[in-house]
Order: structure tokens, then C-alpha cells, then sequence
């Protein structure tokens, strides 16, 4: 469902970047292994619509995402793609549930609260809903931006770096949230990291 | 969640930057408005009260305090003016029609005119009750004088010497209302219509001591305070006023040029203050600006993520543009509010019942206040919201915060 093909790019004065050609099909689950700078983020960024490559392209399901227009891949995005930063990244003025629902509004969707309550019990913080990000701890945050992430039931689910600031028991419990989530959400899921804890969590992996 | 919530839960989330914001526009709409209603209000009345006046004939003195006593009701007159001369004067080819007024006395605060049915028709009087004076000590109220002095018709007052105060009253001669004009909206509303006799006979007794006159000098002693001309032809602009004078006793005022020189006068008050709150409304961009672009620091991560939900570069320039302008516009609407409050309390509070200001009354201008706060949340926000433009989402998101 995802494909890249001879991806290159290269920032203003760094070296030029090669990416080996990758298919994941639906529902697979990859690590993306790679030392800092070895180009993880821009990879990521690229997939999920951020950054134009120089070279090469990227289709997911059979849409080239890189021929669309810059409004339309917003929209392709917010519909297909969700994201998981390193840092929770909630809007301040928005309680969880606010939160959560943005990622539909943004996208031009609906906002189906049952859908934005399921996920949200089913992450643990059905008890949250009313309250705001400076309430929460950092671990329930990350959580709350996972369910962001899947509010729109994408076909894809990035996740950048999500154990690099957690101890070892959270890192655990993150990965599992995502493989899990993942999983009952029918949507693939890449998570990049250099973390070698998460390493033998997933059997997939792409080396860069 | 459409944009108009997000930025209003932006916005409260700064409650004191919004309020003092929304409080700088508001205090520059509401002094700008205080401004329109105040002078528009104030040309109307004086344009009302002074219509079909051409000319005013009065004792030497001020013209403008000509003007503002026989016209307005307002100063205290210049003096008077013999009988006499007058009726040589109201006989002149050139006038149209000419309305002798005798002022001097009141009733609570409300000027009593000794007058003629002339006055009648210049001012087009109609009753809302009873029916005009005829004899003397008869009385045609103004309708807020019926309202505030609570008078009806066939009632029973007693005039007081002088123009605004009660201590001297003439127990001689009560005067009988017998009519109540209907509300007319200029100052006639305020004034109580009398014959000149009876405005003579309150002042007798004074000719009755000692002295005997003869008919004739008692009609050469007689006098009256000013005279409401209205002209013949627009010619006699240039001529008339030259030759009262020059050739009498007295003098000619013009209310168009009077009350132009008093706006001329108080004009430069007005636009004083009118730059003043031009100014405050130039900072009040400016702090809006301010808060909107440092803001936009802390904002750039809330703007990247929205970016990574899908939302476009234009619906998050309109975000920002959005937080400015809910400012302005609401702080444009609160300053209308309150300048129509302020207005209505002053108008309270006003001694003058002449040229009392009212809140309920609106202006064109006001809608360019509407505008003109648009347009400052829009010269405010442009800048903050363009930089939505430039927010490298990949970057600023890996960024540790």
C-alpha cells in the first residue's frame, strides 16, 4: 500500500541522501532503524507529505502523493496519515477531547465523537476527556497524541522517536500502545527510532 | 472545532493581552463615536431650532448671545429693544414676516416668550392639546414642560423674574394653560408661549409708582427683546443686517453665521480629541500586533501540528488573521456601546434641557467605526499571519520545545 521508489534528496549544503526502495503492505508494522543523521526524519517527512523530494516518488495507495497540490496533500494527509511526534505537541487552549477532534476538523472530516471516546478509553484516559494538556503527565500526554494520530482511522501510522525521552518500562508500555493501537485500527505503522530497545519489538525492519 | 472556536479558545487562554486589546480599540471607537453623535446631535438641533430664522434683531451686545437667547434659550439676552423701533422695523418692504419676542420671566426653569401667533407659524406649532393663547396670562406649554412641571390644561402657575431662577416670583398674576403643544423635537418643546402683554403686565407694577404717563409715552417706554426676521428675498442677506446696524439702535445676527462661528469655536476641542482617539486606536493596532506576533513564538508548534492534521496554509493564515480581527470588531462593538452609554448618561446628567444628547440615536458614521476596526485587525494580524506561511512544520515539530 505504500511504496517508495528511488528516493534522493539533498539539503542546501549536506551530502545528497539515497533511499533503498521500500513496500509495506497493509497492516505491516516496521521499525525504522538508522543512526542521527542517517536521514530517518527526513524519510518520515517525506512519506507523510512535508517535504517534496528532489528525486523519486512516493505513492500510497496508488496515489502519487507528490503530484497533488499542496492543499489537496494537507487534506491527504490529515485523512491518511497520522503522526506521532517525539513531543506530545497538544494545542494548549484545547482540552483532550478538543484535541483529538481537531485532527478530524483539520482534515475536512467530520468530527465522530464516539470514535474520539472509544480511542480515548481505550488508551486509558477516558476519565480525561474535560481536561487540559497542562494537567496531564507526560506519559498520558504521548497518549493523547496517539489518539490524535489515529482519530481519522489512517492507513498509515508514523511514529517519530516515541521512546527517546522515556524510561524503559514507558518505552515498553508506548510500543506496545502502538502495535496494539495499530493493529485494532487496521492501519500500518512505521516508528523510527535509534532506540535500541524497541529493536526486537517489531520483525520488520528498514536499515538506513 | 472550525476555526472561529479555535481562535476564541485561543484567545481566552490569554484572557488579559485579549482584554487589554480589546479594551485599547474600544476606548477609541467610544471616543470617536461620543464625538459623531454628540456633533451631529448638537448641528441638528441647532439647524432645527435655527430654521426659517433669517435674521435676528436684538439690543447691542454679543451676536452669538443673541442668538444663543432668542434662538436657542440658551445665554441670558443682550437687553432690550424699544418697541418702537421694533414695529418700524418688522413694517420694513424687506422682511416677510417678523415674530417680536419678549423674554424675562420663568416658570421652573422653562423660559416664558411673550410672543405673537406669528410664532406659531414660523416654528409650525400644533396642538396636542386645548388651544393657543389668545388673552392675556394665557399660556401654550411646550410638551416637556407639560411632562416635567406636570401642568395640564386650565391649570394655574406663577411666573418667576429672571431667566433660570424661582426666588422672585410675580404672585400677582397667575397664568392659565390653556393648551399643550405636541412634541416638535427642538426648543420649543421647553418654552411656554404667552401674548406680550402678559409679559408686560407682570412687569406694571413698577410703572405704577408715583409717575402718571400719558398713552403716548407709555407706548414710547414699551419695549421687547428681540425680533425673528425672516426676509423677503435672499437679497436682503447683504442689505438688511448693513442697515439695522448702521442706521439703528440695534443689531442684526445672522443664526447660520453665529452658529458657524460657535463650531468654529468649539471645533478645535473636537478635533482635538478626535485625533486623540485616532491615536489611541494606532496603539491599540499596535499592542494587537504586538501580543499576535509574540505569540506567534510559542504558536509555531500549535500551527505545525495543525499543518501535520492536514489543515492548509490558508486556514491557519485565517487563524491568526481570524484572533485579530474577533479583537478589533468586538472591541469596535463594545466601543459603540459604550459611547452610546456614555451619551445617554451625559445626556442625564445635562442641566440644559435644550440641547439634551441622547444614546438612542445612531449615525452613519458609526458603521465606518465598524470598519475601521476590520481594517486595524487587519493591518495588526497581516504580518503575524503571514508567518503562518513560513512555519517549516518537519523542522519546528523534531525541535525539542
Amino acid at each position: 500500500m505504500i511504496s517508495i521508489q528511488s528516493l534522493s534528496h539533498h539539503y542546501n549544503n549536506g551530502p545528497i541522501l539515497k533511499f533503498p526502495d521500500w513496500e509495506i503492505l497493509d497492516e505491516e508494522q516496521w521499525l525504522l532503524l538508522g543512526a542521527s543523521g542517517s536521514g530517518k526524519s527526513t524519510l518520515l517527512n517525506i512519506i507523510s507529505g512535508l517535504l517534496k523530494p528532489e528525486n523519486g516518488q512516493v505513492k500510497l495507495n496508488e496515489t502519487d502523493v507528490y503530484s497533488l497540490s499542496f492543499k489537496e496533500m494537507d487534506r491527504f494527509r490529515g485523512q491518511n496519515i497520522g503522526i506521532i511526534f517525539q513531543k506530545p505537541h497538544l494545542i494548549k487552549s484545547l482540552n483532550v477531547f478538543d484535541n483529538v477532534a481537531l485532527a478530524s476538523s483539520m482534515a475536512d472530516l467530520k468530527i465522530n465523537k464516539s470514535r474520539v471516546m472509544d480511542l480515548l478509553s481505550s488508551l486509558g484516559l477516558a476519565d480525561k476527556t474535560k481536561n487540559y494538556p497542562e494537567e496531564l503527565s507526560q506519559g498520558q500526554l504521548q497518549r493523547v497524541s496517539i489518539a490524535r494520530a489515529l482519530v481519522n482511522n489512517p492507513a498509515l501510522l508514523i511514529a517519530d522517536e516515541p521512546t527517546s525521552s522515556l524510561d524503559d518500562e514507558n518505552a515498553e508500555k508506548v510500543i506496545k500502545i502502538l502495535t496494539q493501537q495499530a493493529s485494532d485500527n487496521h492501519a500500518s505503522l512505521i516508528i523510527a527510532t535509534h532506540d535500541k530497545r524497541v529493536k526486537d519489538k517489531l520483525n520488520k525492519e528498514y536499515l538506513l | 472545532m472550525n476555526i472561529l472556536r479555535l481562535s476564541t479558545k485561543n484567545l481566552l487562554r490569554n484572557k488579559l493581552t485579549t482584554f487589554l486589546n480589546i479594551i485599547l480599540v474600544a476606548f477609541g471607537v467610544a471616543i470617536l463615536s461620543i464625538l459623531f453623535l454628540a456633533s451631529t446631535q448638537i448641528g441638528n438641533k441647532l439647524e432645527q431650532n435655527a430654521k426659517d430664522i433669517d435674521l435676528v434683531v436684538g439690543a447691542k451686545g454679543s451676536p452669538l448671545q443673541l442668538i444663543l437667547s432668542s434662538i436657542y434659550h440658551i445665554d441670558f439676552p443682550t437687553g432690550n429693544i424699544p418697541l418702537k423701533d421694533a414695529t418700524e422695523l418688522m413694517q420694513n418692504p424687506m422682511v416677510k414676516k417678523a415674530v417680536p419676542l419678549a423674554l424675562g420671566d420663568n416658570f421652573q426653569g422653562h423660559r416664558i416668550v411673550g410672543t405673537d401667533s406669528g410664532f406659531v407659524g414660523l416654528y409650525g406649532l400644533k396642538l396636542a392639546k386645548g388651544k393657543f393663547w389668545t388673552k392675556d396670562l394665557e399660556a401654550t406649554i411646550g410638551s416637556s414642560v407639560a411632562a416635567e412641571a406636570h401642568l395640564k390644561v386650565g391649570d394655574k402657575f406663577f411666573g418667576a423674574h429672571g431667566l433660570s431662577d424661582a426666588s422672585d416670583e410675580h404672585k400677582h398674576h397667575a397664568y392659565t394653560v390653556t393648551g399643550i403643544l405636541q412634541a416638535q423635537g427642538n426648543v420649543t418643546d421647553n418654552l411656554i408661549l404667552t401674548n406680550i402683554g402678559s409679559v408686560y403686565k407682570m412687569h406694571e407694577p413698577e410703572h405704577d409708582e408715583g409717575e402718571t404717563h400719558t398713552e403716548d409715552a407709555e407706548i414710547n417706554n414699551k419695549e421687547i427683546t428681540a425680533i425673528l426676521i425672516q426676509y423677503r428675498s435672499p437679497m436682503s442677506v447683504v442689505i438688511f443686517p448693513r442697515m439695522v446696524n448702521q442706521s439703528t439702535n440695534m443689531q442684526a445676527a445672522s443664526p447660520a453665521m453665529e452658529s458657524a462661528r460657535l463650531f468654529s469655536l468649539i471645533g478645535v476641542g473636537i478635533e482635538t480629541l478626535k485625533w486623540f482617539a485616532v491615536l489611541i486606536m494606532a496603539i491599540s493596532a499596535l499592542s494587537v500586533f504586538i501580543s499576535l506576533y509574540n505569540a506567534m513564538k510559542e504558536k509555531k508548534y500549535d500551527l505545525a501540528v495543525m499543518r501535520s492534521l492536514g489543515a492548509s496554509q490558508f486556514k491557519l493564515f485565517s487563524l491568526v488573521m481570524l484572533e485579530g480581527l474577533l479583537i478589533t470588531v468586538s472591541g469596535a462593538i463594545l466601543g459603540l456601546f459604550i459611547g452610546h452609554f456614555a451619551l445617554q448618561v451625559i445626556g442625564d446628567y445635562q442641566e440644559s434641557s435644550q440641547a439634551r444628547l441622547t444614546g438612542f440615536y445612531f449615525v452613519n458614521e458609526e458603521f465606518y467605526l465598524i470598519v475601521a476596526g476590520l481594517i486595524i485587525g487587519v493591518v495588526a494580524s497581516i504580518i503575524p499571519a503571514l508567518q503562518t506561511y513560513r512555519v517549516d512544520i518537519a523542522s519546528t515539530l523534531s525541535k525539542e520545545k
